[in-house]
């Protein structure tokens, strides 16, 4: 607070509103708290996850339900005790079809995420070990497959091979191993200038065992974060494919397929046929980024941000 | 990046900034001919590069199209290739070329869209030239339109949480933004429909006009409310959080301190000294913004049955209409290239310092 330049004594005129906010950034170290803050971020996004995780693959085993039991009965049910979330157009609980949802939409995101993690750390790591003309020709691949927009791309390759699993998860991970191949690339050329890499050359090893035995394992740490990063915008990737009715088959319920019928569902008043879905979304989301947030400011401290994309 | 500045080193910091400003404008008024020669040169080299891509993407699709299990015939015809003869199928074949290598239909698609024959939409019936000049201009409205909006809320919001950084308004935006970001726009506009056009009933639901309506500014105007506020509000964050980020750097600098020193008000400090360095990044991230833009039109134009060139990729790609589709994804990518062009063309004018041989 008693900074010299910042506030000085007996100021002539009247600060203003504006003057007490220099005061307080003056004052308070930025940063400060921030540690509580990833704490709480971490032990939060870990235990909902854990949760939502948990009820996603147990809810099979629960209540000895279905999610496909389809009942006319009872179509587009409001919430009540017996169906906590509603049900949906065919009469299904929607609780039990979400967790459902929740947990192929979840796989098809980690199937992707290390898909596309493996495919852009090998290629980044080919490309900044070998260098040259070929690392220049590699990187504008990169550039090209990064020029078209991905959703297109995805749009493309699943419209050209529908309604598969396959075709969905690859849609996917083809269209997002390009951030990671520019990760992985920037570090192995940091890492060549390092003295551990000289002594291996210098001890004789081939231009080979350098990069697997001692490149590849030096980028680990930065692709596996590259692959926790990419989880939340798979799950946006392949729910808004399966939205659009060009991600998974209509009987495997994913949170896409559930809002994609939602879409009708909410001009007939059932506004918990999207709230619920798109809020087990928005949690899952969330836990994932906050962690992986925590998860680089401590690998990369410089870069440390409050940006928790 | 510590907000405890030593006077001493303000001082220094302070000159060499001045110093360097002042090379920088003594060079640009003596070589502006060098450089816009410069950034043509720049433009050129980004124009040459943008051929082979395109002529990649173009090349890759038809592989993935040749690649694939489809047979289009079954898309033109529909259910009447169950009665169709074999004879009628044949001819239909050889006509629409399904029968040549896909090198030479490849080679023809080329052909045709450098002399500017785009082929005929299977799906729609009418040639793809047409489709994209009836529909373009609708998505060019949206996009506009909702990229303002993204803006104004960026910078308004994100500017007063800088400057309160740490305070309520902050926190309640930071949490807000990154909440927003994680919801897909189509939530969003589901939600905003339920909300806007059926709980309140102040708009319409969804399409151009009202049904049989001809498109007057005022109808379209009032549809155009909800998609634009729904896209513009899903890109805002993102933009949001960034201007905050820079402006908070940007108060960090050793000329904002400076300007702290010689005792002007806050209000000039922030708005005209800090604002400016801290929006450099700004124009960079938006022309960067096309391919998520592009996302989120295609997602808003289909859930308000926004009748424009994204949702009609979808429908292309719903009814596996290959011609459309690949000319709209090859159109796509052009618009990319071009945003991140022209962030590069502005950057380059705006701050002299920027090398312009990458």
């Amino acid at each position: 607070m008693a900074d010299p330049v910042l506030a000085p004594t007996g100021t002539r005129r009247d600060p203003g509103p504006w003057r007490s906010a220099a005061r307080r950034r003056a004052g308070t170290p930025r940063g400060r708290g921030a540690a509580e803050r990833a704490r709480v971020r971490m032990v939060g996004g870990v235990g909902l996850l854990v949760v939502l995780v948990l009820a996603a693959v147990l809810s099979p085993w629960l209540g000895g339900l279905d999610d496909r039991l389809v009942d006319y009965q009872s179509v587009r049910l409001p919430p009540s005790p017996v169906h906590p979330f509603g049900t949906d157009g065919a009469g299904r609980d929607l609780l039990l079809r979400s967790l459902a949802g929740l947990r192929v939409s979840l796989l098809v995101a980690v199937l992707c995420a290390v898909i596309s993690t493996v495919l852009g750390a090998g290629f980044g790591a080919l490309a900044g070990a070998v260098g040259g003309w070929t690392d220049r020709l590699m990187m504008r691949l990169v550039d090209t497959v990064n020029a078209v927009p991905h959703l297109l791309l995805g749009i493309v390759i699943v419209a050209l091979y529908r309604g598969s699993l396959t075709a969905v998860v690859a849609s996917i991970a083809l269209t997002h191993w390009t951030g990671v191949a520019r990760i992985v690339r920037a570090e192995v050329l940091s890492l060549r200038r390092r003295p551990f890499i000289d002594a291996a050359i210098s001890g004789g090893a081939s231009r080979r065992r350098v990069l697997r035995r001692h490149l590849l394992p030096a980028v680990v740490p930065q692709a596996a974060m590259s692959a926790v990063l990419l989880l939340p915008h798979a799950v946006w990737h392949e729910t808004a494919l399966s939205f659009l009715g060009l991600g998974l088959p209509p009987h495997l319920a994913s949170l896409g397929n559930i809002l994609g019928d939602g879409r009708s569902a909410v001009l007939l008043g059932a506004w918990w046929i999207v709230v619920f879905p798109s809020a087990l979304l928005v949690a899952a989301t969330l836990a994932v980024s906050g962690i992986a947030s925590v998860w680089r400011d401590r690998l990369v401290p410089r870069r440390r941000s409050e940006l928790a994309l | 990046m510590g907000s405890v500045v030593e006077p001493a080193g303000l001082d220094t910091g302070g000159v060499s900034e001045r110093s360097e400003r002042a090379t920088g404008h003594n060079s640009t008024a003596q070589g502006a001919p060098s450089r816009t020669r410069a950034i043509g040169w720049l433009v050129a080299r980004r124009l040459a590069f943008a051929v082979p891509v395109m002529v990649i993407v173009s090349a890759a699709m038809f592989a993935l199209a040749a690649a694939s299990p489809f047979d289009p015939i079954y898309q033109y015809y529909g259910v009447q290739i169950f009665t169709a003869s074999d004879e009628d199928i044949a001819r239909a074949r050889i006509e629409l070329g399904l029968d040549d290598s896909m090198v030479v239909q490849f080679g023809r698609w080329a052909g045709g869209l450098l002399s500017g024959d785009l082929g005929d939409s299977r799906s729609l019936r009418q040639p793809v030239a047409e489709v994209i000049a009836e529909r373009l201009p609708w998505t060019l409205l949206l996009v506009t339109v909702g990229l303002v909006i993204a803006m104004l809320v960026a910078l308004v919001v994100g500017i007063v949480a800088a400057w309160r950084q740490g305070g309520w308004f902050d926190r309640v935006v930071t949490g807000a933004a990154q909440a927003i970001e994680g919801i897909p726009a189509f939530v969003l506009a589901l939600g905003a429909i339920a909300l806007f056009a059926l709980g309140l009933g102040w708009l319409p639901v969804a399409g151009l006009t009202d049904a049989g309506a001809d498109a007057t500014v005022g109808q379209v105007a009032r549809h155009l409310v909800l998609p634009a506020a729904v896209l513009g509000v899903s890109q805002s964050p993102w933009l949001l959080l960034h201007v905050r980020q820079s402006l908070l750097g940007a108060l960090a600098d050793d000329h904002v301190t400076g300007a702290r020193a010689r005792g002007l008000s806050e209000r000039v400090v922030v708005l005209r000294h800090a604002l400016p360095t801290a929006l450099l990044p700004f124009v960079t991230l938006i022309g960067a913004r096309v391919p998520e833009l592009v996302t989120g039109a295609v997602l808003v134009e289909v859930v308000f049955s926004w009748p424009g060139v994204a949702a009609a990729v979808v429908q292309a790609a719903l009814a596996v209409d290959y011609p459309l589709l690949a000319t709209l994804t090859l159109f796509a990518t052009a618009a990319v290239l071009l945003g991140s062009l022209l962030a590069d063309v502005l950057t380059a004018v705006l701050d002299p310092r920027v090398a312009t041989d990458g």
